[in-house]
């Protein structure tokens, strides 16, 4: 292969590295490399060959895996523009927004034992409208305005709203079963 | 994962869960989130006329050790003075409760709430006209 272990992810792919991502593009040109280094076409070669076309396969997972996920991209995005988005330090979000995310907790918490599944559900629908709301955010940080603090501001909200929305749908489905 | 039974003995029977009301001008709230776990701590202090912390409050969602680590300062708080408890430093926590390096952050947690909490409260007493106690509140902040 042409190219080496320095690129990043999304040069790899041939992809703009852009937030906003063409899945269809991730997916042609995941597998196009993915069949480039498949191991059966270094079976014949030295060891050597074989365990360069095995990094390759890992790193290939590794970028389709990252680029694939909106959170994983994001961060890795603002990782390459050297901003560190501090998940496991910064502990001092915004306070309207720790007291919605404890009420958040609160309703799940309530609909739980209550075993209310129309609650869950409702709570779920409004839960994919922050989401939605939040990557949009994301994509105007990191493309249009560039405000790359803003950005992994954002990220930091978005990961406590995917931490929920688990919790929500572990919880429905514990009624579920 | 295995946690150590100091953090099972909070996790099972957390003390000082409840929460005191946030308008109270002798109480301080402290909120604070961790997002690589998604984990959320309110931690509040009522402090007495002495100025000494005379009760403590938590409500913890996140995992054991988040909620052993903000159990086990609202009891350690308990009867210091403010600047006593900003000593309280997350090593001390995870070393009391045996935390494993990847937990650490929910210690980490635990010491901002009570920094949160006491920076609550002083931002409430942070006013010239106050009585002299507040006073002094407001100047050992200055």
């Amino acid at each position: 292969m042409s190219t080496d272990f320095s690129q990043d992810f999304f040069a790899l792919f041939g992809l703009t590295p852009n937030f906003h991502l063409d899945p269809l593009a991730l997916e042609t040109a995941y597998h196009d490399l993915q069949t480039r280094v498949h191991p059966d076409k270094f079976a014949h070669l030295p060891d050597a060959d074989k365990r360069v076309s095995m990094q390759w396969a890992t790193r290939i997972n590794e970028a389709y895996r990252t680029l694939k996920s909106p959170l994983a991209r994001a961060q890795y995005l603002l990782h390459l523009r050297g901003v560190d988005t501090a998940t496991e330090s910064n502990t001092t979000m915004p306070s309207e927004f720790l007291i919605e995310q404890m009420e958040w907790r609160e309703a799940v918490d309530e609909a739980r034992v209550a075993e209310d599944a129309d609650e869950l559900e409702k709570l779920l629908l409004r839960l994919k409208h922050q989401y939605a709301a939040a990557i949009e955010e994301i994509e105007r940080d990191l493309d249009k305005s560039h405000d790359y603090p803003a950005a992994a501001a954002a990220v930091r909200r978005l990961m406590f709203v995917e931490k929920l929305q688990h919790d929500l749908l572990d919880a429905i489905e514990s009624l579920e079963s | 994962m295995a946690y150590s039974e100091k953090v099972l003995d909070h996790y099972e029977n957390p003390r000082n869960v409840g929460a005191f009301d946030k308008d109270d001008q002798t109480v301080g709230t402290g909120m604070v989130g961790a997002p690589a776990c998604g984990d959320v701590m309110k931690l509040q202090i009522k402090v007495g006329a002495d100025g000494r912390i005379e009760d403590a409050k938590f409500k913890t969602y996140g995992c054991g050790s988040a909620i052993a680590s903000s159990s086990l300062v609202t009891e350690w708080v308990k009867g210091k003075t403010l600047d006593q408890a900003l000593e309280i430093k997350n090593t001390n926590i995870a070393e009391e409760l045996a935390l494993p390096p990847v937990k650490i952050h929910c210690s980490i947690l635990a010491e901002d709430a009570i920094k949160a909490a006491v920076t609550d409260y002083k931002k409430k007493h942070d006013h010239p006209a106050g009585s002299s106690e507040n006073a002094a509140a407001a100047t050992a902040q200055a």
